[in-house]
């Protein structure tokens, strides 16, 4: 399993010399099996270069998960190259709603004013599909998803394949609901993270910046280190850094989770890191 | 690494369990499979007991353990209870009764219990809410 982070800016898009080393691109992750298959975590402004990218290579079928529908993470999806081609196919899955489906929500957004052409007129096969309630494999990939703490429906994934685990939890509070003092069935995520041999995590704000913004769905890096201890992970990528923070700061965060790690060093998440699994 | 490995709980009942804990009103909660999960602090005052020394259990031997009675003091059958009507017709349900708390004290008490819905209206459980004259 190979992981390319194309995004991890969280909240609004941040390019500028400032954020060149983290990036400013948001939320996307590229997820390739041994076996070709292609996932697709969230459709932040990362899946952008990445829909160039798949273009080249020529890519047909692609697995596009949405962790929820906030701008931030499907904002560059209508300008994801494969959607513009009529050989390509893609299966977009996301949470469920009680209210509209997951095609009529994100049909908002390829409609004017927000966009010129609807999404009905997408030269490409779309097709959106509410996740399972049960795991589901695509391709050589077992996937689990399950709400997590964040405002309004929102997922976390857990991908089993090739020997290796990733949970990928970029949007999550679980300090809301506690994580020190309660056993880990009583953690939000927890159930996505356990044991993962690698875990992206929701750090955008450092422990003095959070206490300003509790409830905002975003955790502290102290919290996602203890998140990340509570579930054993094995490796933590901070992810979805606060727009404000500049590289520098963002290194500064690292530092943070580096004297908090009781479990392997963590590490930021940066725009084109590259992560072999196992 | 020592972890938990019981089974997670939905978010729904994480969320309602943080509701539980910092109300002053008697809750407890119940997971899909009809275990009782959790019951705040207020809820000790009725049951005679934390959560912490009773753990998770089967809601029916929960409350059969407190003998609930009708008004002629006749036992109320486990199907008949607020909290399993609830689990098993998936609707709210409103009864007043008596019990017996563990500490020995007959106590009357109103109880409500309503279902659980996450998004798909997938059932995760049940709240029951004691009401205290």
């Amino acid at each position: 399993m190979r992981l390319t982070i194309w995004g991890c800016r969280g909240s609004v898009p941040t390019p500028g010399p400032s954020t060149v080393v983290c990036g400013g691109n948001t939320s996307c992750v590229e997820v390739t099996l041994d076996d070709g298959t292609l996932i697709v975590l969230d459709a932040g402004t990362g899946i952008r270069a990445l829909g160039d990218r798949l273009a080249a290579r020529d890519t047909r079928h692609i697995n596009l998960l949405l962790t929820h529908l906030h701008l931030d993470h499907v904002e560059g999806l209508r300008f994801f190259a494969p959607l513009w081609d009529e050989r390509v196919s893609v299966d977009v899955w996301g949470p469920s709603s009680p209210v509209q489906s997951l095609e009529e929500r994100i049909a908002r957004s390829f409609s004017p004013p927000l966009f010129p052409i609807d999404l009905g007129d997408v030269p490409a096969k779309v097709t959106f599909r509410d996740i399972p309630r049960e795991p589901w494999n695509l391709g050589g990939a077992n996937i689990t998803a399950a709400l997590v703490a964040h405002p309004g429906p929102t997922v976390g994934y857990r991908i089993e394949a090739d020997g290796a685990t990733l949970a990928y939890l970029p949007d999550h509070e679980p300090a809301l609901t506690g994580i020190e003092h309660r056993t880990a069935d009583w953690i939000s995520g927890a159930g996505i993270a356990q044991d993962a041999d690698v875990l992206f995590h929701d750090a955008q704000y450092f422990d003095e910046e959070y206490v300003q913004r509790i409830g905002w769905g975003h955790s502290s890096v102290d919290d996602a280190l203890a998140f990340a201890h509570a579930v054993g992970a094995r490796q933590t990528f901070l992810f979805h850094h606060e727009p404000h923070h500049s590289d520098d700061m963002l290194w500064g965060l690292e530092d943070r989770a580096r004297e908090l790690s009781q479990d392997g060093a963590p590490a930021l998440a940066r725009e084109g890191m590259v992560v072999e699994l196992p | 690494m020592a972890v938990d490995r019981r089974r997670p709980k939905h978010l729904v009942l994480i969320l309602a369990r943080e509701f539980a804990s910092n109300l002053a009103t008697p809750m407890l909660i119940a997971d899909a499979e009809g275990t009782l999960v959790y019951y705040n602090d207020a809820a000790e005052d009725v049951i005679g007991r934390p959560f912490s020394e009773v753990g998770e259990l089967p809601v029916d031997d929960f409350t059969t353990s407190f003998e609930p009675r009708t008004e002629d003091n006749e036992p109320l059958p486990p199907e008949e209870r607020p909290v399993r009507i609830a689990l098993d017709e998936r609707r709210a349900e409103h009864q007043r009764f008596t019990i017996t708390s563990r500490d020995g004290v007959e106590r009357e008490v109103s109880v409500t219990a309503f279902p659980l819905f996450a998004h798909a209206d997938e059932f995760v459980g049940v709240v029951g809410i004691f009401w205290r004259d």
